[in-house]
């Protein structure tokens, strides 16, 4: 299973650097990283998808907590969310083959952005089975390109994520199972 | 007013108390150490830039406050970087200033232009590259507060020449803002309470000390919430000093070279509780079989060491002493004399097998001379030490009644780190007697500094285990590779004539007979002073715990060998 953080970081620069590089000197496998601007301009965010091996995530979270530009992590994992990943992908079509690229896109409610003569760019927005959904079609076609931007996630309504490590930069934890008293 | 870069470097040290620097000189840092000759900082030229971090992480370890190192770019950065990683990996609050080319220069492979704040993240806590003058205020109280406070650590600012030179205006910052830094003090007051309950369910605790007690400061707190609760305390080898060696509770060391009755009591434990220690490998051994029935409250300042190496039942995330003092009046007064009474039976046992209750046969046992120089010096003197047997040795036989007082590189196991430590202990200390315990291979690796001793007047007593051999290493290769000593038989030159070259008094001491007033010669000998003493070569430290065994499968002092010499 996989496991989707939001990092929250200080908008400056080597921030990114410091992040990737706690991932490569802690051995944690990372299958996304996204990091983009919020609606506060000194604030970056950072959308971090792991593959959940025992409490990886949790120890992802603690140790993003060393980094003292890392304001806050939340573990998005089985909460109501939205989560987006955007793909440009390139296929090999000839004339006759085109129409039912087209199809296959206006289906998946995806765009065509660029027609050559011998291939068409599909734009498609939507969570990673839909993504995935639509690559395995246009597989047979013929893919010369391709290029995701990782995923990307909010939280819907105003539930908060899951924050793993209690005391960690001034946060509580809410996630009950800290302890094994009964 | 207005200010140059460098001065405002030298007005920030003084605000932060900083009264000295150790350090070395080169281009990209010139102008701040031109500046400094305006302030009341004492710069003290060692004989290598890993001379001097090593000494301002043994200035910090000996006061919990931060000490401070200066070096130039390039190669007097790097040569840093084996004494920024000790002093994270043993959290020692150390302050580097590396000087770095103009910032236009940047990129450029300028003559040293060394990437520092590359290679140094992953070793430091924080580090900074200042571009402009008027960064600089900013940067010098972040890092201050940031080494120091929380798990401490090393912080680099690099700076390059052009902040040093040009000018702005100095306004030293009493406030700072870290949205993404604000350790933890208190633990969450719901686990609090589960631990209370467990340490009152607890039949057989036992309180593992780590280093984390002397960073907060619990000693007091340590010592009240044991006796309240008769928990025998077990202490990691930066955690020595954490109770006294003579308290009744007190178990001594832990780990791969700890008492063997300590170990058993960890491994016959039903409850753990951690203080401001992260079960590394040199004190668990094989995980799997750590401590089978015990459960585990785990108190700790860093949240990333919850979990890492042993699970815990009860994780407590907060400034030790802050815990301790939350913690001591909801758990009730326990009554554990069975219990003790089973730890002093082990205990016993190893006393019986331990070497200091043997005749020495005029030969001269490393045991006998820490003993020796321990009841000499009245267990009050600050030790610091190399790496190998001789360390071991230390942490064994010196009974420290103090915190603050043992300085080790436990985390790195760093060589070298003895002599230029005891330096910067000293000028924290200079009242006090300061030794330094070293091995000879140790002591090669920075024996430059007796140079600076003598430069800077310090009243450093040198301590040398000479065993020809790099002991440690040697003895893994007698227990472990059929005895090969592949690179471990190791000459060095006439220590007490190199000694007197540098200016150091010195002498030798080569049988037991003659150990009677060696430390009493180097005490009253006024400054420093080397005592050599050519030990049995190849001894052994025990027990030891092999990498990989359980805690309690420990390789014992043989028997025979008692027979054979009594
Ligand atoms: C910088 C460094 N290099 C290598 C080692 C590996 N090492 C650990 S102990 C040791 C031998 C130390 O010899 P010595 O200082 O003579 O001490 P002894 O064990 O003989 O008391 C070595 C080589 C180390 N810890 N640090
Ligand atoms: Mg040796």
């Amino acid at each position: 299973m996989q496991h989707t953080l939001i990092a929250k970081v200080e908008n400056k620069p080597g921030v990114l650097n410091r992040v990737a590089s706690l991932f490569r000197r802690r051995n944690f496998n990372i299958e996304s990283l996204n990091v983009g601007q919020t609606e506060n301009p000194d604030i970056s965010r950072m959308t971090i998808v792991v593959e959940n091996k025992g409490n990886n995530a949790k120890i992802v979270e603690a140790n993003l907590y060393k980094l003292v530009n890392v304001i806050d992590v939340q573990d998005l994992t089985n909460q109501p969310t939205v989560t987006r990943d955007l793909a440009l992908i390139k296929v090999k079509v000839d004339a006759i083959k085109r129409a039912e690229v087209v199809n296959l896109a206006n289906i998946f409610r995806a765009k065509i952005v660029d027609v050559a003569s011998d291939s068409v760019i599909v734009e498609i927005a939507g969570t990673e089975e839909k993504i995935e959904g639509l690559v395995e079609l246009l597989s047979p076609f013929g893919i010369l390109e391709m290029v995701r931007t990782g995923q990307v996630a909010m939280m819907r309504g105003d539930s908060p994520g899951v924050r793993h490590t209690p005391g960690a930069n001034g946060h509580q934890s809410n996630n009950n199972k800290n302890t094994k008293v009964n | 007013m207005k200010k140059t870069g460098a001065q405002i470097v030298n007005e920030c040290l003084v605000q932060e108390g900083v009264k000295v620097v150790f350090g070395y000189p080169g281009g990209a840092i010139m102008p701040v150490h031109d500046a400094m000759l305006d302030y009341p900082i004492h710069h003290v030229l060692t004989r290598h830039e890993q001379g001097a971090v090593f000494a301002a992480d043994g200035y910090a370890r000996t006061t919990g406050d931060v000490g401070v190192c200066i070096a130039t770019s390039g190669p007097g950065a790097t040569n840093l970087v084996t004494g920024i990683a000790t002093a994270m990996m043993d959290s020692s609050p150390v302050i580097c200033i590396t000087g770095q080319v103009a910032a236009h220069l940047i990129g450029g492979d300028a003559f040293q232009e060394v990437d520092v704040t590359g290679i140094t993240l992953p070793i430091t806590k924080h580090n900074y590259l200042v571009t402009s003058a008027d960064q600089l205020a900013e940067v010098f109280k972040e890092a201050f507060f940031i080494a120091r406070s929380g798990r401490p650590g090393p912080v680099l600012i690099d700076i390059c020449k052009n902040a040093q030179v040009e000018e702005a205006e100095f306004d030293y910052p009493k406030e700072i803002s870290l949205p993404g830094y604000k350790p933890p003090k208190h633990a969450d007051m719901n686990l609090l309470e589960d631990a209370a309950k467990m340490i009152g369910e607890a039949k057989r605790p036992v309180i593992l000390a780590g280093h984390g007690v002397l960073m907060s400061g619990a000693m007091e707190d340590l010592r009240l919430f044991a006796e309240k609760t008769q928990t025998p305390v077990a202490m990691t080898l930066l955690g020595l000093g954490s109770i006294p060696a003579s308290h009744p509770y007190s178990l001594g060391m832990m780990g791969m070279h700890g008492e063997a009755y300590c170990n058993q009591a960890i491994q016959n434990s039903d409850l753990l509780l951690a203080f401001g220690m992260r079960f590394d490998d040199r004190v668990t051994g094989h995980l799997r079989t750590y401590a089978p029935r015990a459960r585990k409250i785990h108190v700790e300042i860093d949240p990333s060491e919850i979990d890492k190496n042993v699970e815990v039942d009860v994780p407590l995330v907060g400034d030790l002493k802050t815990v301790l003092e939350d913690i001591t009046p909801i758990v009730s007064p326990k009554d554990n004399e069975e219990w003790l009474d089973q730890i002093k039976e082990w205990r016993e046992e190893t006393e019986a097998r331990d070497i200091l209750s043997w005749p020495d046969e005029e030969k001269l046992h490393s045991a006998h001379v820490i003993r020796d120089f321990w009841q000499k010096t009245g267990g009050d003197s600050i030790v610091t030490t190399g790496v190998g047997q001789h360390q071991m040795w230390a942490a064994q036989y010196y009974q420290f009644e103090q915190p603050y007082k043992f300085i080790t590189s436990g985390g790195a196991g760093t060589m070298g780190f003895g002599l230029p430590s005891a330096l910067g202990a000293w000028f924290a200390n200079p009242d006090k007697e300061v030794w330094t315990v070293e091995g000879d291979g140790s002591f090669q690796m920075s024996l430059n500094e007796l140079a600076t001793v003598v430069q800077e007047g310090a009243n450093i007593k040198i301590l040398l285990i000479n065993n020809s051999y790099l002991g440690m290493v040697r003895q893994w290769q007698e227990f472990f590779f059929d005895k090969r000593y592949a690179a471990t038989p190791i000459t060095g030159p006439d220590f007490v004539k190199l000694s007197e070259a540098y200016g150091v008094p010195a002498k030798r001491v080569t049988k037991s007979g003659d150990m009677e007033n060696a430390i009493e010669f180097a005490q009253n000998t006024p400054g420093p002073v080397l005592i050599e003493y050519q030990v049995e070569k190849e001894e052994s430290v025990y027990p030891m715990v092999p990498a990989g065994a359980a805690l309690d499968e420990m390789i014992r002092r043989p028997i025979t060998q008692k027979k054979a010499s009594s």
